[in-house]
């Protein structure tokens, strides 16, 4: 097991600043692009679940930099974050939380079924470990096809506990896929805290188990995570089978927006909030001497306005055509697939 | 779950086909499967088998012997005993645009992939609003046969009920090797439920490509006294149970294979109750909540007016299946029961 450093000096000298501050700019708008949602959970104009990124945004932003558009995407339901950093619309992903027809997924999925196909972003989902062999099952296609390319699957650290995720990451090994298996220690499966539900305290020893080379990375730092995500894909590209990255993150909200969080305190969320993986990177770049103040605060009003519009664009798009009920039940034509189908 | 030491021995003689008076080819259930699936392979580099001990063992019903030899090990794939996790594999690689085609060893072990066939597989199409599909084959057998408790069950009415799978259980050669082409050229995930004791059953098979439509019911006998609905073996026991009403008692029955469960067509069998103002439903799986309600319950629903008696129901008796060979002889349904029925409902 390997632990890689925080703050890869070497690396921000190399990068260009673009490339930085568009990592910044990512950030801030999944930040940004949240706080509105909640907000508008709170008016009534999202129902159901909502679960907040809040705090992990390096995670998403940092390995979705290092993958390309052959690669394929997989992640749980936390999936704003994925949606908005793989290129989604802002304005069709606000749409979808408001459940309209102009959403990610016309208003079928909502917030826990994100997607975005011209990057091979094949969804959220929602069963805790479910989307793992769906991963790897990707792989095996890539795989089969000779192309060069990995799968990618996202999960927390609770699915490491469930056998969707074993028997995925047996076969992944046992077969050599291109795989990156990316897990979010967020310390938290819903309200109970990883040393309540998991026997050993780094996810990635479950991986060597299963014969998976691995890697421990700070996902609060958002070009930690970018390199490591390099390195993993890299590992799998070269033929060496899968690859677990462990994100060592946390959540600064509650699982939902209809947590009580009566299960940690106000003094360990501070603790973790002095790492807020935003700040934390624009001080590396002024530091740096990479960017200016006026450099963020031209991107800060440039994503107000963005996340202002969706939420508008999401406002006044219309619900879906309830004669549409029916389409896509079956993907192929037929009558079976449309109309009031008697199953 | 091996298959017996004379099913195997006798597999050689089934491998030969037969001509019959009239020309037309025969072959078993199993060679239907097979043709399916080679022909299938032969036409489409994508097409992969995957499932466990489906490689040197050949398959627990023997449907791929010698299909690794032939094709090797990436296109015949022999995974570990990891049934949640085999059904997502094959549903995430039919995502990413190849056709793998999975063998469950038996529907019982389908209820450990059930998350995998009900949650992933069945929404994908529809929950993404039709961007994409996952269109998985699943290949499983239902059957018994002094197996007991876990392994003599067949829950194909648990999986009609979801919207967004598909769902046939063939009972003929011709429809099995119809079936499984358009399965693994369809669009949509396919639960292919097979039967243990038919596969050495022969029916007329065209040399030629074919592939049938994954829908609509089928009518194996004309009648005019009553209707027998099934499906599987339970068809086959119906035409049966169905000769010798019509031999011993002069009793007509109109026998009605539905074929595929979802989408359920019950057009053909409305159309036939109207006619006979009567109808029995048998299956091979526990009556209560099961697929012989669901059918029960749209004949009265479209067709109340033309009853002229209760729709009877054969299904096997709600317990556990015991091992004993008399007792299991209890459990299941066979043709003195569905006789009975019939008699019964025409009383």
């Amino acid at each position: 097991m390997a632990t890689s450093a925080t703050s890869d000096v070497g690396l921000l000298e190399q990068m260009d600043t673009d490339q930085l501050l568009g990592f910044y700019r990512q950030m801030y708008l999944i930040r940004r692009f949240e706080e509105r949602a909640a907000e508008q959970y709170a008016y009534g104009k999202i129902g159901g679940f909502l679960h907040l990124y809040i705090g992990e945004e390096a995670v998403a932003v940092g390995a979705i930099a290092a993958m390309t558009e052959r690669d394929h995407l997989f992640t749980h339901y936390r999936d704003h974050g994925y949606a908005l950093a793989i290129g989604a619309d802002p304005n069709a992903a606000m749409a979808e939380l408001f459940g309209k027809e102009t959403g990610t997924t016309k208003g079928r999925g909502g917030s826990m079924h994100m997607v975005h196909p011209p990057r091979n972003f094949w969804g959220g989902y929602a069963i805790v470990g479910g989307h793992i062999p769906l991963a790897v099952g990707a792989g095996l296609a890539l795989k089969h096809k000779g192309e060069d390319a990995v799968s990618v699957a996202i999960f927390g650290d609770g699915s490491t506990n469930a056998g969707a995720f074993h028997e995925a990451a047996n076969m992944a090994s046992l077969w050599k896929l291109p795989v990156v298996f990316l897990c979010e220690n967020n310390l938290y499966g819903m309200g109970t805290a990883v040393e309540y539900a998991s026997a050993v305290p780094q996810m990635s020893t479950k991986a060597e188990g299963h014969g998976i080379e691995t890697e421990i990375v700070d996902g609060q730092d958002v070009l930690a995570m970018y390199d490591a995500m390099q390195r993993a894909i890299t590992h799998c590209k070269e033929g060496n089978g899968p690859f677990f990255l462990e994100a060592m993150t946390y959540r600064f909200r509650g699982h939902s927006m209809a947590d009580p969080e009566s299960y940690r305190d106000r003094q360990e969320i501070d603790h973790h909030r002095e790492r807020d993986p935003i700040p934390l990177f624009k001080e590396q770049l002024i530091e740096a001497e990479k960017a200016s103040n006026e450099a963020f605060e031209r991107i800060d009003a440039e994503i107000e306005e963005i996340v202002e519009q969706a939420v508008n664009f999401a406002d006044e798009s219309e619900f879906p055509d309830p004669t549409t009920l029916f389409d896509w039940v079956y993907y192929s034509e037929g009558e079976v697939g449309k109309g009031p189908d008697r199953g | 779950m091996a298959s017996t030491l004379a099913d195997l021995q006798s597999l050689e003689e089934d491998q030969l086909q037969q001509i019959d008076e009239e020309g037309i080819r025969e072959i078993t259930y199993r060679q239907a499967l097979q043709e399916a699936l080679t022909e299938e392979m032969q036409r489409d580099d994508n097409v992969i088998l995957m499932g466990e001990d489906i490689g040197a063992y050949g398959g627990s019903y023997v449907v791929t012997r010698g299909f690794q030899e032939d094709w090797g090990r990436d296109r015949v794939i022999d995974t570990p005993i990891s049934e949640l996790g085999m059904v997502g594999v094959a549903t995430g690689a039919a995502m990413a645009g190849i056709k793998p085609v999975l063998e469950l060893m038996t529907i019982n072990f389908a209820l450990l992939a059930i998350d995998q066939i009900v949650n992933h597989a069945a929404k994908i199409s529809y929950m993404f609003g039709g961007q994409f599909n996952a269109p998985t084959v699943v290949r499983t057998a239902a059957g018994w046969g002094q197996l007991s408790a876990t392994h003599s069950q067949t829950f194909e009415g648990w999986f009609a009920h979801i919207p967004g799978l598909r769902v046939v259980m063939p009972s003929t050669p011709l429809d099995a090797k119809g079936f499984l082409k358009s399965a693994i050229r369809g669009e949509d995930p396919v639960l292919f439920i097979e039967h243990s004791l038919i596969y050495r059953n022969r029916g007329p098979v065209p040399s030629e490509d074919y592939t049938l439509p994954l829908e609509g019911s089928e009518v194996r006998r004309e009648g005019d006294d009553i209707t027998l609905i099934s499906w599987s073996r339970g068809a086959i026991l119906a035409l049966g149970a169905a000769d010798e009403l019509e031999e011993e008692h002069g009793i007509s029955c109109e026998v009605i294979d539905m074929r595929v469960l979802r989408p359920l067509d019950t057009e053909t069998v409305i159309e036939s109750v109207k006619k006979t103002n009567r109808a029995v439903i048998v299956e091979e799986s526990w009556r209560t909540m099961g697929l012989g309600a669901e059918i029960a319950a749209r004949i009265q629903e479209e067709a109340f007016d033309w009853l002229d008696a209760p729709v009877g129901r054969v299904g096997a008796l709600e317990v556990p299946m015991p091992y004993a060979r008399n007792l299991e002889r209890l459990v299941i349904p066979g043709k003195d029961e569905v006789i009975e029925a019939v008699r019964q409902a025409l009383a």
